[in-house]
């Protein structure tokens, strides 16, 4: 079963001289596939992961996620799908820094709005356990490491047990050691879970540990 | 779980963790409110008691029988003469009493109106107050005290007296305070007073009648319309005057109409006599708002700032709600909700503000020669004007937190994303 798909994808930024930032891009997820786009800096790898993640909706083509077709879809409809179906880790940590890390973990949920609050209380400290952090689960999401900043975004990215995984760049800002830390985690998550996991970067060394790599050039995919 | 709350509870701790400028927006709205309470409460309390001097002294309709020349004269009654310009020189009133004729009947027809709330009797007669060998002009009149009270508030201009006094004591009289101080009579002196036709008659000092225009109390004196009738030597069913009060001050015109028509007497209503005093109430109460509403504008501007700002410092939680499936709906309701919680806060501390400085105003010496059973200043509780301030103040911050919200709505989360 195809948990994303993207069909004819076009994407135009428009002003003076307009630029084509995505040409024709034609590709799919398997559910527990764990897969990585590769590129140059402004390739558009960005882009696409934006329009994939229902947040960009200026485009061309159709775009798929369970096989339900999203596109033209009411911006309400697309905010429960981000909600429900969509979990994301970006390169910046992205916390709310008054709010306290089991506080950030259970908002997703608290919107979604499907369990009790002591079900999503639960829910999100076993997340913060399988990150390893819920020892800090009280403290400010402005009191805590980088690192640990990551892990806490990963853990909220999981609180409604989405159907697939967006990263951009998330092991971007960490040292290595803090970066294998999360490449373990995901590929946890992917083995064990079960779980689609479709991860943005640069970083050579983290996409050969991927399952399947997608290198774009261009707008375009080169090699899939 | 329920998505309000939800957003209530991001609101809540946006608004708790900025507690320094939450505080000063909600005191913009505390000193708005507030200023508006005192306002209101202490211009509705003058303007009230303004009003009640004219409104509670003087009748709705006030029935007498005016001496005055007919107009029909008998040259009008000649038909071949009604097309010219009939002059007749040296008109004079015909020779009649001043008394309402059949007096008792109508004063039974009016009081079974079921418009009228009460009918007041009254004797009028000029006399003389005698005091030693000189004599002052004056006028007293008779009336039914406890009534004149109930209805037409008549012991608030009693000095040194009650109402009680003059009912129960037949020769009692309430004097005016100027003529007392003339001839230096004290409570309890005995004043002589000679009527028209030459009589004299002691009555007994029970209490001064004080209305603050000095020509009035020089003159004005009040006695049981008893007295006022033995003091004529008529019998009790002399009138000279007759006052209505109705339940709706508005019937007084057509009322007043009906009553001259029918008993062919002279019959004025309160608006005639007193045309002027709506005018000076209304340009009142309109500056009042006129002040008000400048106030809650400067404090919805403050509010409008700093949500604005706020909004600013928070595009990246902005972003990061939008991207974990927050709509744009919700993101304008978490900054909405801000603006109308800041609003209800310093709306509720305005309103004790408001309170507290009213009642300390409510305490504050105010004496004044017009009333002189006031003695501190007039401030109007009316609980009206207290909703009017909660839902101004919630109004205003609404509106003042809504447009900074949609902007909020409007935040693309890729733009910030990518921007960083």
């Amino acid at each position: 079963m195809n948990v994303l798909e993207a069909k004819n994808i076009n994407k135009f930024f428009r002003g003076a001289v307009d630029f084509q930032a995505l040409k024709n891009i034609n590709f799919s997820i398997k559910k527990g596939e764990f897969t990585s786009i590769m590129g140059k800096s402004g390739c558009g790898k960005s882009t696409l992961l934006y329009i994939l993640s229902t947040m960009d909706t200026d485009y061309e083509g159709e775009l798929y996620i369970n096989e339900e077709k999203i596109t033209g879809k009411t911006s309400n409809e697309l905010a429960y799908i981000r909600n429900k179906h969509i979990g994301f880790v970006f390169q910046f940590h992205y916390l709310l820094p008054e709010f306290s890390i089991l506080e950030n973990v259970m908002l997703p949920a608290k919107k979604l709005g499907e369990k009790s609050l002591q079900e999503i209380e639960h829910d999100a400290i076993e997340k913060l356990k399988l990150l390893h952090i819920d020892d800090q689960a009280l403290k400010l999401a402005s009191q805590i490491s980088g690192g640990q900043k990551q892990r806490v975004a990963i853990a909220r990215a999981l609180i409604n047990n989405p159907t697939i995984i967006m990263g951009d760049e998330p092991t971007g800002n960490l040292d290595s050691h803090n970066a294998d830390n999360v490449f373990n985690i995901f590929e946890e998550l992917c083995h064990e879970q079960k779980l689609s996991l479709l991860i943005v970067t640069h970083d050579k060394e983290f996409a050969d540990k991927t399952d399947r790599i997608i290198e774009m050039g261009d707008g375009m995919i080169i090699r899939q | 779980m329920n998505w309000f709350l939800v957003i209530l509870t991001i609101s809540k701790t946006h608004l708790l963790s900025r507690i320094k400028q939450t505080m000063v927006a909600a005191l913009g709205v505390t000193f708005g409110i507030g200023a508006f309470i005192i306002l209101m409460s202490f211009m509705s309390g003058l303007n009230g008691l303004l009003d009640g001097l004219i409104l509670n002294r003087t009748p709705h309709i006030h029935i007498y029988n005016e001496i005055k020349p007919n107009t029909k004269q008998p040259i009008h009654f000649f038909d071949e003469l009604s097309a010219n310009l009939n002059v007749v020189h040296s008109i004079k009133p015909k020779q009649t009493q001043l008394k309402i004729h059949n007096a008792q009947p109508i004063l039974n027809y009016l009081k079974s109106d079921p418009k009228v709330k009460a009918v007041l009797p009254q004797v009028k007669s000029q006399v003389f107050y005698v005091a030693g060998s000189t004599e002052l002009n004056g006028v007293v009149t008779g009336i039914k005290a406890k009534d004149e009270s109930t209805f037409f508030n008549f012991n608030e201009y009693i000095v040194g007296g009650t109402p009680d006094n003059l009912e129960n004591n037949m020769n009692g009289i309430l004097l005016g305070i100027g003529a007392a101080k003339k001839m230096s009579l004290k409570i309890g002196d005995r004043v002589q007073l000679a009527t028209v036709k030459g009589e004299i008659i002691p009555l007994k000092i029970v209490g001064f009648f004080q209305s603050g225009l000095a020509e009035v109390d020089n003159v004005q004196s009040y006695v049981n319309i008893k007295t006022a009738q033995r003091l004529l030597g008529e019998s009790t069913s002399f009138l000279t005057d007759i006052n209505i009060k109705l339940f709706n001050i508005e019937d007084a015109i057509p009322m007043a109409k009906a009553i001259s028509k029918q008993f062919n007497l002279t019959a004025i209503d309160i608006n005639t006599a007193n045309a002027q005093f709506e005018t000076g109430t209304s340009v009142r109460n309109l500056i009042t708002y006129a002040v008000s509403i400048a106030l809650l504008i400067v404090a919805g501007f403050g509010i409008y700032n700093i949500l604005n700002m706020m909004i600013y410092e928070k595009m990246n939680d902005i972003a990061i709600l939008k991207a974990t499936g927050f709509s744009g709906f919700d993101v304008k309701l978490i900054f909405i909700s801000q603006a109308v919680i800041i609003g209800f806060v310093g709306g509720v501390f305005g309103l004790i503000l408001g309170y507290i400085v009213s009642t300390i105003i409510s305490y504050l010496p105010f004496e004044t020669e017009a009333l002189p059973t006031i003695k501190t200043f007039p401030v109007n509780f009316e609980i009206t004007y207290y909703i009017i301030g909660i839902v101004f103040a919630m109004v205003s911050t609404f509106i003042a937190g809504y447009l900074p919200a949609r902007k909020a709505q409007d935040i693309d989360p890729v733009e910030i994303i990518r921007g960083q």
